[in-house]
């Protein structure tokens, strides 16, 4: 059979509970993090994304107490996102429990974060995920930080292929275009970082359905997270997996 | 449940705190303890792993956990090795030339290669097994969680107990005696991965 597809649920974190924004605004509650987690890991998730939305730019550390928490409910893999600016913050996050802990504006601020974390912590470790949005009036894409509220003007392929050089394990790559639209993930970005790097790819952003993470996984992702679809109902894991199943794509 | 005392063996392997957890979680009381001793009065042992080969014998030695392994396998307790821990059970590995392993099951542990293979094999893979064993009872073809970037070619075929297929098929359980280990991640398999921890606790029962 040899390696599956990973479905992975995204937490967005804040203040302690699940929220999902559309666009990044109009958060909506949808319950405790670690309780929501253990249920994906019953209905067959494959792994789980937390990221604490509010802490970039709030600076906070609070992402330690829920890897703790979620220790003991949780038992696939499971990666923490906000909140991490140092080795330290890596550490801590991982002693916690958790498996992977992902950065973002921490790594564009300081790229020897990479470094650090893959030497200290291995590179299966850092997971390097990027806000990325299409350059206006011109080609690629660009990185923003802070949840997408600042463009750097950084053109995210070429940070992404320093990033796979400075050591991290795998990307995921979140499109600030396709986030919350539901209409699919971003194919051309897949596709060019597939093209670009060997690390695993974990597609973010505009699932909307089945159909949208098989065709993800066409342009060469290893992985498929979303989050409002399998928060709000719309689509289960197990019916996720079938359709999959069903396309050829090997999963859990 | 009864009143089995498993150890899981605390030498800073960074897996300990989720091993732990899964095995509390399917009833075990445990001893997470650095101090041989306490491993030698256990009734079941667990050793964890993350990390290089060399690291990983490194600090078992320095904790004298090295000695503690090698007589808890000759006492006959049942014990259990996951990930690295299962490679540290062979006698070398490429990761770490030089350094000797704990030397229970003949062989050596070498790199994934081959083009186009993506190393660390990090995900979801399916077990097959080679033979039946009380741990793995009802597992064949099940699916666990895998990160590593080594696996053991060992030279006793009756060692290897299950096998997964990436780019080549290796070894990803092995057994002999009062020993099982698993090159996978039980604790974060969910439902598969706690069933494996239960049927060592009801084998560590039986033995």
């Amino acid at each position: 059979m040899g390696l599956c597809v990973r479905i992975i649920p995204c937490l967005d974190v804040a203040a302690g509970r699940v929220v999902k924004g559309t666009k990044f605004k109009d958060l909506r509650d949808a319950g405790d993090p670690v309780e929501l987690a253990a249920l994906y890991d019953r209905e067959g998730a494959d792994e789980v994304v937390f990221y604490d939305i509010t802490a970039s730019h709030e600076r906070r550390d609070t992402a330690v107490e829920l890897a703790r928490r979620t220790a003991e409910e949780v038992f696939i893999p499971y990666t923490i996102g906000g909140g991490v600016r140092t080795a330290d913050d890596m550490r801590a996050m991982l002693r916690a429990g958790a498996d992977k802990v992902s950065i973002n504006s921490a790594a564009v601020q300081d790229p020897d974060l990479i470094n650090a974390g893959a030497e200290r912590f291995g590179s299966q470790c850092v997971v390097l995920s990027v806000d990325v949005k299409r350059r206006e009036g011109g080609t690629g894409w660009e990185v923003y930080l802070n949840g997408g509220r600042v463009n750097t003007g950084i053109d995210a392929i070429g940070w992404l292929v320093e990033g796979e050089k400075r050591g991290a394990g795998e990307f995921v790559l979140n499109s600030m275009d396709a986030d919350g639209t539901e209409k699919g993930y971003d194919l051309a970005l897949i596709s060019t970082v597939a093209e670009k790097t060997t690390l695993p790819i974990i597609a973010s952003g505009g699932a909307g359905g089945p159909e949208h993470m098989v065709r993800a996984v066409e342009a060469g992702a290893g992985a498929v997270l979303a989050a409002s679809i399998f928060h709000f109902g719309e689509w289960s894991i197990a019916a996720v997996k079938e359709h999959m199943l069903g396309a050829g794509i090997p999963v859990r | 449940m009864s009143g089995l005392n498993v150890v899981v063996v605390d030498y800073d392997a960074g897996n300990t705190l989720s091993v732990t957890r899964a095995l509390e979680k399917v009833g075990a009381r445990v001893d997470l303890t650095p101090d041989p001793e306490r491993v030698a009065a256990a009734d079941a042992v667990v050793l964890p792993g993350v990390g290089a080969f060399g690291d990983c014998m490194r600090k078992l030695e320095e904790r004298g956990m090295d000695a503690a392994c090698r007589e808890t396998y000759r006492s006959g307790k049942p014990f259990l090795g996951v990930c690295v821990a299962l490679q540290v059970f062979f006698e070398r590995s490429e990761e770490s030339p030089g350094v000797d392993g704990l030397g229970i099951f003949p062989g050596t542990v070498v790199r994934f290669k081959g083009g186009g293979l993506k190393v660390p094999h990090m995900g979801w893979n399916q077990l097959d097994l080679v033979r039946e064993h009380p741990v793995l009872d009802g597992l064949d073809g099940e699916a666990f969680y895998f990160v590593h970037s080594y696996y053991p070619e060992p030279e006793e075929p009756a060692d290897v107990l299950g096998t997964a297929d990436y780019g080549i098929r290796f070894c990803a359980a092995a057994g002999r005696e009062n020993l099982a280990a698993v090159q996978f991640h039980p604790e974060k398999s969910s439902r598969a991965g706690l069933r494996l921890y239960e049927s060592f606790l009801t084998w560590a029962r039986g033995l």
